[in-house]
């Protein structure tokens, strides 16, 4: 595979293949070789078992490719980044920040998977598979310095995602969110795949580091195919994160899809997605930024507004939770838009504080939706408070969480995004992201409201459903978010540190 | 700033941070008392609420009297960068704010227990009480965000768990208003710090801010300035934004009642004396005009909007709004008289108000309505209800020797200096305060009591407890603010210098009366007067 790739990157002064530095790559192999074992011993064990096996194995190896990470981390902190694969490949604190962020949501997708594969009579080790392979495409993605690389990184995680999407075969919805997703995602790969031509049209090379380079040594005359690659690869990035006006499939995948695969979909996918755009935008096209903030600032409006004000008008739970995921991806964007240190640094911190309480969202949409995983309206809420405190307590840190209440890690994600549009001197941005908190909370409010009801409705309802059960794994999963939302809530530091220390340095200005 | 103070405290325990942290705890610990033990949870919060208002008596107890600057510092470094810093101190201003939310809570408790699920609305109580505490004393602007922002949550729970008929549209009214407001002021702290750092390291230090004037624009700060205005105005309420509060505090059960409008309306005023007028004295001179109009519009607003209203409790909320115009009017005339009084206008108005929804909740209880349509001749049936409301009413509108007449005496006096015409009109309202409290005073408690009211039961021996130390502060404010006022001033006049020192305006001289026994050293600094 590599031979193939270096045919295509293939520069005119190549004399020597390159030594593969493979420690730096680990974190990404010990998640392909582990899904390839994963899938031959799945063979092996029984598809139905007392045992979670496949969810054990999965965190294990998930594990695995976090405990490779971490040396790498402090290596890459006091030596400086890797560049591997004739820099193809570039380890630094970003690739590797992002990367754990995106094997945590692996692990706490897996552990509500588990439950839920239970429950609707669907084990295998398919899912966990998936899960893991469409990671290594998202940490490729995040690594990845060429743009073709940042393509197949691209493709992997999405073919797996889509896969994942029509995970529930005896469930209509799923199907069609698959094809849904599977069609448009088609679509803006397309677009993607011609922002990268036109970007090699424009500067000659697919390299970021060149273009970068390019970009910084020559003045171009006419700069229209430079412009029009911006303008694709946003569209390719933009349906990943589900931004403003690329955002019409998130509701209804989301609506659609396993209730567990969601919340990889919205934690892990947009994780790789951003990765994938501050690394193209905040940093190869470092010294075009006037060229594309404006371009982000409109896009980060939209999907700001279109996220909370269209979460008002739902009534199902998880088409809300699909359009206030929207409304983060704004929030985030509002960070790249900053194109600053500080607002990769917020951008960073966001899309790790967002993992947990989307992963825990989801979580208890999860258990709530019951067999079937039909259940997402608002009324099937009612009275939770009473029927199962300690879940409607999980559920009512996370939507608090998400609206950003003091004392929560959401606060602190969204206080380090405003700080960033507000060094950058975007303060409308600031005021209207804020202002579509406001909006959002709302429905937050709405959800919390149906399930904290007083005890009139509870009443009434409470004999009709039997209990809920939650599987051990997925209360493994709700506590890991409950206590990581409101630790990093309370002591935001070391993740603080930790996303000062990944953001590796921009171009200066022209 | 008192380096010296600050010094002498450090390493001694710390006072404020325990004052704070203390019904937090409370609140952990009632939440998680056995389920079947309601009254334990109730003795357990109240228990707590009474040791954190025994913590805000020792720290009036180890006020210095004299000093204006802050006291008791707690510093504690909390986030690099940008520097955040749990630091908590308390001035003369904070200092009533923290006495009377410790007062308040454990009244609130006794006087209005709930009728079902004791445990989570005690928890809430006290976390709310953290939060109340918690953004009186914070000094550094983040802090304050979040503390602004956190009590949030348990008044939204308290309104729509405990309320009555409309507290889900109360309650998230509440909570979308404020939190719009809170939006703005955000944007605007974490602006401010930005901005004002330079470049350098971003602090949120808000004596640091404060005291380096001169590094923002006058144009950067008065936009600055609006967004914390927008935050501040929702909270108090000022007359375009109070829609919520009607609303809110007629829903709210009666503890959240005696809560918000005692407490949480303060973090507005309050809000406008550190943050508005200490750290933008600019725009706070520019603004003054604006403000006092919008004070004077709520004072006249409020009042007809009381006289008309056919429920009792909401005729107190509008009377809040009313009340409220007041301290804004005080705050804004940018005098010492008038700061002076609206310092203790919103002691006042949080006991005296504070005590009116407590007797609308005990006359709730007994005849389930609020209309007073419906209520009549209850002189009869309760009298020492009866006595207790004329009492806490009078207060209420300003009768010399309670303590209402004092703070708006001195609000009126301080506005007459800087903006005479506002004072005027803001006069009015305190006579359209007769007329609106009298005449239902007169409806509900005067005749002969029909049929169902003529064997209303009057006050309990635990309620009548409970009213007793509100009718002392109200009788002993009234009668001797001096103790009240000499800790105040002090930390007031430093303000006023403050805004001299970074202003163009001079506070007028102040009249050779001076009517509180507190004017003994009254020494206004000299100039042209106002603008």
């Amino acid at each position: 595979m590599t031979s193939l790739l270096f045919a295509q990157l293939g520069t005119p002064h190549r004399i020597q293949t390159p030594s593969v530095a493979w420690s730096g790559l680990l974190p990404v192999l010990v998640l392909l070789g582990g899904a390839v074992v994963l899938m031959v011993v799945g063979a092996l064990l029984p598809r139905r078992s007392r045992h979670s096996w496949h969810l054990w194995l999965t965190l294990l190896i998930a594990a695995g490719s976090i405990g490779c990470a971490v040396p790498l981390w402090f290596r890459v902190r006091d030596h400086g980044p890797l560049s591997i694969l004739r820099d193809a490949v570039r380890v630094d604190g970003l690739a590797l920040f992002l990367g754990i962020v995106i094997v945590v949501g692996v692990m706490l997708a897996a552990l509500l998977t588990d439950g839920y594969l239970r429950r609707e009579e669907l084990e295998g080790p398919e899912p966990y598979v998936l899960l893991m392979l469409s990671a290594t495409g998202g940490l490729l993605m995040a690594s990845a310095n060429d743009l073709i690389v940042m393509f197949l990184g691209l493709e992997i995680l999405s073919l797996a995602v889509y896969v994942l999407a029509g995970l529930h075969v005896r469930r209509l919805r799923s199907g069609e969110a698959a094809m849904k997703y599977f069609v448009l995602g088609g679509f803006s790969s397309a677009f993607f795949l011609y922002g990268i031509a036109l970007a090699y049209g424009a500067t000659g090379s697919t390299n970021l580091t060149d273009i970068q380079r390019f970009l910084a040594t020559n003045t171009l005359t006419n700069n229209g195919l430079l412009l029009a690659s911006f303008a694709l690869l946003l569209v390719g990035f933009g349906f990943k994160v589900a931004a403003a006006p690329f955002h019409s499939w998130a509701p209804d995948v989301y609506e659609g899809s396993p209730s567990p695969v969601v919340s990889f979909m919205a934690s892990a996918v947009k994780a790789a997605a951003f990765a994938g755009l501050i690394r193209v935008f905040v940093y190869a096209f470092a010294l075009d930024r006037h060229d594309w903030q404006p371009i982000v600032y409109v896009v980060a409006v939209l999907t700001l507004l279109v996220g909370s004000v269209l979460a008002v008008v739902q009534t199902n739970v998880k088409r809300m939770l699909a359009y206030s995921s929207i409304n983060h991806a704004g929030f985030v964007l509002v960070g790249v838009q900053a194109a600053s240190d500080r607002g990769v640094r917020s951008a960073l911190f966001y899309l790790a504080t967002y993992t947990f309480m989307v992963a825990g969202s989801f979580g208890v949409v999860t258990i709530v939706g019951r067999r079937g995983d039909n259940r997402h309206q608002l009324d099937d809420y009612k009275g939770l408070a009473r029927t199962e405190p300690l879940l409607a307590f999980a559920f009512l840190v996370f939507l608090l969480a998400q609206a950003g209440v003091p004392f929560t890690s959401g606060l602190w994600a969204k206080f380090y995004v405003i700080g960033a549009a507000v060094e950058a001197r975007s303060f409308w941005l600031a005021l209207v992201a804020m202002l579509s908190t406001v909006i959002s909370a709302f429905l937050y409010l709405r959800i919390v409201l149906a399930m904290y009801g007083g005890a009139d409705e509870a009443d009434e309802a409470a004999p009709a459903v039997p209990r809920l059960r939650i599987p051990f794994a997925a209360r493994i999963a709700l506590v890991v978010s409950v206590v990581a939302t409101i630790g990093f809530g309370l002591v935001p530091g070391p993740l603080t540190h930790a996303s000062k220390t990944a953001v590796p340095k921009i171009a200066a200005g022209k | 700033m008192s380096p010296v103070l600050a010094a002498e405290t450090a390493g001694s325990f710390p006072l404020l941070t325990a004052v704070v942290v203390l019904p937090a705890i409370g609140a952990l610990v009632t939440a998680l008392v056995s389920k079947r033990r309601p009254e334990l949870a109730k003795q357990c919060a109240v228990l707590f609420a009474v040791a954190t208002g025994a913590l805000t008596i020792a720290v009036l107890a180890g006020f210095d009297t004299h000093a204006a600057g802050f006291q008791m510092i707690d510093h504690v470094r909390w986030v690099q960068d940008p520097q955040i810093s749990w630091t908590m101190g308390v001035d003369g201003i904070s200092l009533w704010m923290v006495v009377l939310t410790g007062i308040l809570f454990p009244i609130a408790m006794l006087g209005a227990p709930p009728h079902h699920d004791e445990k989570p609305f005690y928890a809430w109580l006290l976390l709310l009480e953290a939060g109340c505490l918690g953004a009186f004393l914070a000094l550094d602007l983040f802090v304050f965000f979040l503390m602004f922002e956190i009590v949030l949550v348990p008044m939204y729970f308290l309104i729509s768990g405990w309320g009555y008929e409309g507290r889900r549209y109360a309650a998230m009214k509440f909570f979308l208003y404020t939190m719009f407001g809170s939006a703005f002021m955000l944007v605007g702290t974490v602006a401010l710090a930005y901005l004002h750092a330079k470049g350098g390291p971003v602090t949120f230090d808000l004596r640091t801010i404060a005291e380096h004037q001169g590094v923002l624009s006058p144009q950067t700060g008065r936009w600055l300035f609006l967004s914390f205005a927008i935050a501040f105005g929702v909270k108090v309420p000022l007359v375009p934004l109070h829609t919520w509060l009607p609303d809110a505090h007629t829903q709210a059960p009666t503890g959240g009642s005696v809560i918000l409008a005692g407490v949480m309306l303060k973090l507005g005023t309050y809000g406008f004396l550190r943050f508005g007028l200490y750290v933008f004295p600019e725009a706070s001179v520019y603004f003054a005009p604006a403000m006092i109009t919008l004070g004077v519009a709520g004072i006249i607003y409020g009042a007809i909007c009381a006289t008309m209203q056919q429920d009792l409790k909401r005729l107190v909320a509008y009377s809040s709004v009313a009340h409220l115009g007041f301290i804004i009017l005080g705050t804004f005339s940018l005098t010492t008289q008038g700061i002076d009084g609206g310092v203790l206008q919103m002691i006042n108005h949080g006991v005296s108000t504070g005590a009116l929804f407590l007797l609308v909740g005990m006359i709730y209880e007994r005849r389930h309505t609020r209309e007073i349509a419906k209520l009549k001749g209850l002189q009869r049936s309760a009298p020492v209800m009866a006595g207790v409301f004329t009492l806490v009413m009078l207060s209420s509108i300003g009768l010399p020797g309670l303590n209402g007449f004092v703070g708006e005496y001195l609000t009126l006096l301080g506005a007459f200096l800087t903006h005479r015409w506002w004072a005027v009109v803001a006069v009015t309202g305190v006579i359209l305060a007769s007329l609106y409290l009298l005449w239902a005073y007169q409806r509900v408690f005067h005749g002969t009591p029909d049929e169902a009211n003529a064997d209303m039961p009057d006050l309990r021996w635990t309620e009548r407890l409970v009213m007793a130390p509100l009718i002392v502060i109200i009788v002993f404010m009234g009668v001797y603010p001096k103790p009240v006022l000499d800790r105040i001033e002090p930390s007031v006049k430093k303000l006023v210098q403050h805004i001299e020192t970074n202003t163009h305006y001079r506070e007028p001289k102040a009249p050779k009366v001076r009517p509180a026994p507190a004017a003994g050293g009254q020494t206004a600094s000299q100039g042209k007067a106002g603008k």
